[in-house]
């Protein structure tokens, strides 16, 4: 499903270059569940962003579902960010003077899709994520494990099959994340691609595929 | 997405922040409620000028003797001495095509004397037509009698004004009343006219113009006031006056005929154009707003980069990031203009309803303009943000940076 081959990236601090990514060559298949893990400023964020389509390689190519997306145009790759991929981010990213179902909506909104779907959808998505009783609460009047999981119905309310989670855990208590984790292997279950990245070796030791990075590189891709 | 969504959201966005977005929409409010205030003013004021020759009568022609001429140069063959302008002139000019009446006129100035009272007044020297021609009408007795205008008849009209002078709370009609050295019996007083274009007819004696002739020792009239059948045979009337006075004159055009129309047609450029300055001069406060706008949503675009960031990852493309925005600042404006139009409409309202006099009149086309400025403002402004938020990496966004 996923296939990066010789992926580059290339930051520019003062005038030196610094390679986040380097050589990366990687491939998942359909509903695999990936942890990627290493210390901070290995290349984990920005490979999670360039599998994301929301950073372009510098060199490389990268296909998605058979499609080569390195020479797409910025509405082409918006649109396989809305049809394909859910994120999940640390922070949550929750708008918020919106409520937890509208949060929910928002990606079905912006794909344009008629408000009596969208709330049949949205009413679905929350409910199989135990939040329906919290429907219309605004974020500040949820807990973190609670936001987090508006954010993965977020995420899963437009039927993706790849999902990208950004240290989903790292502002949760270990209970609140041991939820989260849960949801989240729930939709793996189910057939959705995986990727995680994290900190906490805990969490990564429950992925079947655990690829350590360090310095731009894979330095280790075991499979369970 | 849908435009109804595209909406939504950015009036969600909007009542994040109140303050701000309630100081916008005063700033706009006001401008547009200027634009129209202005406008409503000098239309107004149009209007008003309007009436007051309406009063006087739309289609009147006004003849005066002489004529505008640069005189000198080499000396001519024949006097270049303007004729009068004499009541038989003004007689013949009765029997020209679409003249329903005309009152000559002659002016000058004599005391008025009545017991042991006297005044020194203008005396206005006229037939019977005067007081259709005028739109006048008498508050006591009768005006001056029909018949030969060659004949000068010792009666006399007083204006309101004057017979309270003379005679203070004493029946003024049937009495007696010397001007200059004739003596002219009192048939009737003038209802007050009120201020007609600033010259009030309350403080005046009319007599027969053969009268005011002799009194003056003049042949000449002051001028002739012609009414014709309606506005579209003013032209031909005119020209049909100035051959009458031409055939008279052996071939010399030595009058000038003035149409109210054309003094109309002047004071309502003069009035227009005012009030087109005065809605322009407005019309930049809206702009200025515009800025408001502008400053208003950059600061948003800045407090919401991560929102912006969080749009793209869920797939809105660059166009509809800037349309969201967009739409923000378009809200503004249209809401802006819309409470602006109320306060604007509201304010006239309650003006007219205390003041009978002057009414303001709002010009359809000020708040379409008021409100084209204001959405134009809206988009030229609102533009730069919107681009600045599309163009957003959304990697940078998210993590707020």
């Amino acid at each position: 499903m996923i296939v990066l081959a010789g992926i580059e990236r290339h930051f520019l601090v003062g005038d030196q270059t610094v390679a986040a990514l380097h050589g990366i060559d990687l491939s998942l298949t359909e509903g695999e569940y990936a942890a990627v893990m290493g210390p901070s400023g290995s290349g984990k964020s920005t490979l999670l962003n360039i599998l994301g389509l929301l950073d372009r390689p510098d060199a490389g190519t990268y296909r998605l579902g058979g499609l080569e997306t390195t020479g797409l145009g910025e509405e082409r790759r918006a649109a396989l960010r809305r049809q394909r991929i859910g994120f999940i981010f640390q922070s949550f990213h929750l708008i918020p003077r919106l409520s937890a179902a509208e949060n929910v909506e928002l990606p079905l909104t912006l794909a344009g899709m008629a408000p009596r779907e969208r709330k049949e959808r949205v009413a679905e998505v929350l409910a199989s994520m135990g939040l329906s009783a919290r429907a219309r609460h605004r974020p500040d009047q949820l807990s973190g494990g609670q936001r987090q999981r508006v954010a993965i119905a977020r995420a899963t309310v437009t039927a993706p099959d790849l999902i990208l989670a950004d240290e989903p855990t790292g502002n949760l208590d270990r209970a609140s994340g041991e939820e989260v984790i849960r949801a989240l292997e729930a939709l793996n279950a189910r057939g959705l691609t995986l990727i995680l990245v994290t900190h906490d070796p805990q969490i990564g030791a429950r992925a079947r595929r655990r690829i350590r990075m360090d310095d731009g590189a894979i330095v280790e891709d075991l499979c369970a | 997405m849908r435009l109804r969504d595209v909406l939504g959201f950015a009036a969600q966005a909007l009542s994040g922040h109140r303050t701000r977005t309630w100081l916008t929409l005063l700033a706009v409010g006001l401008g547009s409620a200027a634009v129209v205030l202005l406008s409503a003013l000098g239309e107004g004021a149009r209007v008003y000028v309007q009436d007051q020759f309406a009063q006087l009568g739309t289609h009147l022609l006004i003849v005066l003797p002489g004529r505008n001429e640069t005189t000198g140069g080499p000396p001519p063959l024949l006097g270049a001495t303007a004729r009068d302008l004499t009541l038989d002139d003004a007689l013949a000019m009765g029997r020209a095509r679409g003249v329903v009446r005309l009152a000559p006129l002659a002016v000058g100035s004599a005391p008025v004397a009545a017991g042991g009272l006297e005044r020194e007044v203008n005396i206005l020297g006229t037939t019977a037509d005067f007081l259709a021609v005028r739109h006048l009408s008498m508050g006591q007795g009768d005006f001056l009698p029909a018949g030969d205008p060659s004949r000068g008849r010792g009666v006399a009209v007083l204006g309101k004004t004057l017979a309270k002078e003379l005679f203070g709370n004493r029946q003024a009609v049937g009495e007696w009343v010397r001007i200059g050295q004739r003596r002219f019996r009192v048939i009737g007083i003038l209802a007050s006219s009120g201020q007609s274009l600033g010259d009030t007819l309350d403080d005046l004696a009319i007599i027969p113009v053969a009268s005011a002739q002799a009194l003056f020792n003049s042949p000449g009239l002051f001028r002739v006031v012609v009414e014709t059948r309606d506005r579209e045979t003013l032209r031909s009337a005119e020209a049909a006056v100035k051959d009458i006075v031409r055939a008279r004159h052996e071939g010399e055009d030595d009058v000038t005929v003035i149409t109210q129309d054309a003094m109309l047609a002047t004071f309502d450029k003069i009035l227009r154009a005012l009030t087109l300055a005065v809605a322009g001069i407005a019309a930049i406060s809206l702009a200025v707003a515009g800025v408001l706008i502008m400053n208003v949503m950059l600061v948003s675009v800045a407090q919401r980069t991560s929102e912006v960031g969080l749009l793209k990852a869920l797939g809105a493309a660059q166009g509809q990031v800037a349309a969201l925005f967009l739409a923000e600042a378009l809200l503004l404006s249209a809401a802006g203009t819309l409470a602006g139009l109320a306060l604007a409409v509201t304010v006239v309202a309650g003006f007219n309803a205390i003041y009978s006099s002057f009414q303001l009149v709002i010009p359809t086309w000020a708040p379409l303009a008021a409100a084209g400025v204001s959405l134009g403002a809206g988009v030229v402004f609102g533009l730069t943000p919107a681009l600045r938020a599309a163009r957003l990496d959304p990697v940078h966004a998210l993590s707020g940076r």
